[in-house]
């Protein structure tokens, strides 16, 4: 139903999304000029510090409820470019393009307005999960926060919400495990909580930046099963191919800031065009060989 | 709170001293064991008596009660300095921190200024100014560990703002006083502790030192310092006279000092619960201990 709108459109037979594509209206930070669901789109995305252009005439798209991958080396712009989607840029940081949520353009906004967007319309979740969440709080009321903001809920509903979100993400003994300090878990746990806060305001679409990277191959594997059964649509940001070959279909290559590649994912890792796909592809391919092919 | 405060040795220290000071603070308001500036020319450096428990000076004063009167000046300098320097401290802070960046940089700047003028320098300015008394001596400890303060505190500010936590909880729709009251002033609060203890420990080691050199307490008001000026003159003669209030002060300062890392540690939850890192994951032990029972039992 989205496709039009979408310069990516997967050719991948196997359609792993799923695609419940959610409408509008579930979303609660009505008021705009949002009528329908027409995905993420990004067009001309470019930030620059310092006179120093970080990202590049950034253009894709994840249409509702699909997951886009961007992938790329260390430094090619991929964490910039999940900030900047959040508008959370470092201070100084000059952002022009477009970036438009399901028809709301957001580039350009004020903080505050663009603050009503975050949690709600798009939200986050970060690589390292031991430092995403404060040390200082117990994680229970970590996900309470953005429950209690998004959804208008008192501190005793909220504590109710929160114990529901902590087991549709996995966790479990949810009632004692929400009144840890972050310390007090593993990181899969951790990275569940993060989880549980970006999806607190039942965002339409759902940025992960690395979420698996810092945590074993075990717990990562449990960490993507979750991501897989989110419905959002998804911008996923990693260095992994076997990763990406598993949670999205479609998929954008940066390199030093730039769009180098994109399209459907069997197709860049069969037959990559451009020599930073190609090298990404083939040191996949020699970590592969090492382990034996597992990977 | 203070269970957890006093479950190190060095809570309890401080914990101890702090708490006999304000006490014996309390009762030197309604008793000593002789008017405390009474001279006697008939018992000069008399040694410790049940009359005069830590004996009496040079114009035979009861050095017991003068001591007891002087911990109305302590408690009064280390709260009142304290209290100067949390205001001033504050203030500053969030002046360098919550403004406009030009506000920002020239608050650093002026901050980097001020650091640069000793706490003496401005006690002397101001004792030029308003002569010398117990008033001079709190408002230049308090303005100087103030600026030393936000000093501090505004790094610490600009660490957690830059923090994965806050950038998480602003990507999950947390706005700028949400991420101000709930994040970065719990967060910084620690460090604002420690320094605002090293200001009171400070402040009770200023006020000795200026009582000292003449630029603090009147005459008419009990004081350590001057307690501890005027028989150190005699140190060679009596040298056990000088000690008790050179211990007093220094079990302050020292108690002021630990004071201020004991209610860090208190309320640090990394440092207070149970740790994964300490063979405790209290999830996996809750799920795995029934288990290991069951199979216990069984076998």
């Amino acid at each position: 139903m989205t496709a039009a709108t979408d310069p990516t459109d997967p050719t991948d037979g196997t359609d792993r999304n799923a695609a419940t594509d959610r409408t509008a209206t579930t979303d609660p930070t009505d008021g705009t000029d949002r009528t329908a669901a027409t995905g993420l789109e990004v067009r001309g995305l470019t930030v620059r510090i310092d006179r120093r252009t970080i990202l590049d005439d950034v253009t894709f798209a994840v249409p509702p409820g699909r997951r886009v991958g961007v992938i790329g080396a260390s430094g090619s712009g991929k964490s910039m470019t999940s900030l900047a989607l959040m508008g959370l840029e470092p201070t100084g940081a000059e952002v022009t393009g477009s970036i438009r949520l399901d028809g709301t353009e957001l580039v350009g906004l004020p903080d505050r307005q663009r603050a009503r967007y975050r949690g709600s319309g798009i939200a986050m979740v970060f690589q390292e999960p031991g430092t995403a969440l404060d040390p200082l709080r117990r994680v229970g009321a970590q996900i309470a926060e953005p429950l209690r903001l998004h959804r208008g809920l008192d501190r005793r509903a909220a504590g109710a919400a929160a114990r529901e979100l902590a087991g549709s993400v996995g966790l479990p003994d949810p009632e004692s495990l929400l009144r840890q300090y972050p310390h007090q878990l593993s990181g899969g746990q951790r990275q569940r909580i993060c989880i549980a806060m970006a999806m607190a305001g039942t965002p339409s679409y759902l940025v992960a930046d690395e979420p698996t990277t810092a945590l074993d191959v075990t717990t990562e594997a449990r960490i993507l099963e979750l991501f897989e059964g989110l419905t959002a649509g998804m911008v996923f940001v990693t260095h992994d191919l076997a990763v990406l070959a598993r949670i999205a279909d479609t998929a954008v290559v940066l390199d030093a800031g730039r769009v180098v590649e994109q399209g459907s994912v069997a197709q860049l890792l069969a037959d990559p065009q451009h020599p930073a796909t190609a090298a990404l592809v083939d040191a996949a391919r020699a970590t592969a060989r090492r382990t034996g092919g597992a990977a | 709170m203070i269970r957890r405060l006093v479950a190190r040795p060095t809570g309890v220290f401080a914990v101890v001293v702090l708490g006999l000071l304000v006490v014996l603070a309390v009762v030197s308001l309604f008793w000593t064991p002789q008017d405390p500036f009474r001279t006697d020319p008939f018992h000069q450096w008399e040694s410790p008596s049940p009359a005069h428990w830590f004996g009496t000076d040079a114009s035979g004063r009861d050095i017991a009660s003068y001591l007891l009167a002087g911990t109305r000046t302590t408690v009064l300098v280390a709260v009142g300095s304290g209290a100067i320097a949390s205001v001033v401290g504050i203030v500053l802070t969030a002046i360098g921190s919550l403004t406009a960046r030009w506000v920002r940089e020239g608050t650093a700047v002026l901050l980097d200024i001020l650091v640069a003028f000793p706490t003496l320098l401005t006690a002397m300015l101001l004792t030029a100014i308003a002569g010398g008394s117990l008033g001079v001596v709190i408002v230049s400890v308090g303005l100087s560990f103030g600026v030393t303060i936000a000093r501090v505190a505004r790094g610490e500010i600009r660490r957690i703002a830059r923090s994965d936590y806050v950038t998480a909880a602003r990507a999950s729709g947390v706005g700028g006083f949400g991420v101000l009251f709930r994040h970065l002033v719990p967060n910084a609060a620690p460090l604002f502790t420690v320094q605002l203890s090293l200001a009171m420990a400070t402040a009770v080691l200023a006020e000795a030192g200026l009582s000292y050199l003449g630029y603090g307490a009147g005459s008419n008001t009990a004081s350590w310092g001057s307690l501890l000026s005027d028989l150190q003159t005699y140190i060679g003669v009596h040298p056990w006279s000088a000690t008790w209030p050179g211990a007093a002060i220094a079990l302050v300062v020292a108690a002021l000092s630990l004071l201020g890392d004991a209610v860090r540690d208190a309320t640090d939850p990394r440092l207070t619960t149970n740790d994964r890192a300490a063979g405790v994951d209290p999830s996996r032990a809750r799920r795995d201990t029934p288990d290991g029972t069951t199979t216990g039992v069984t076998a």
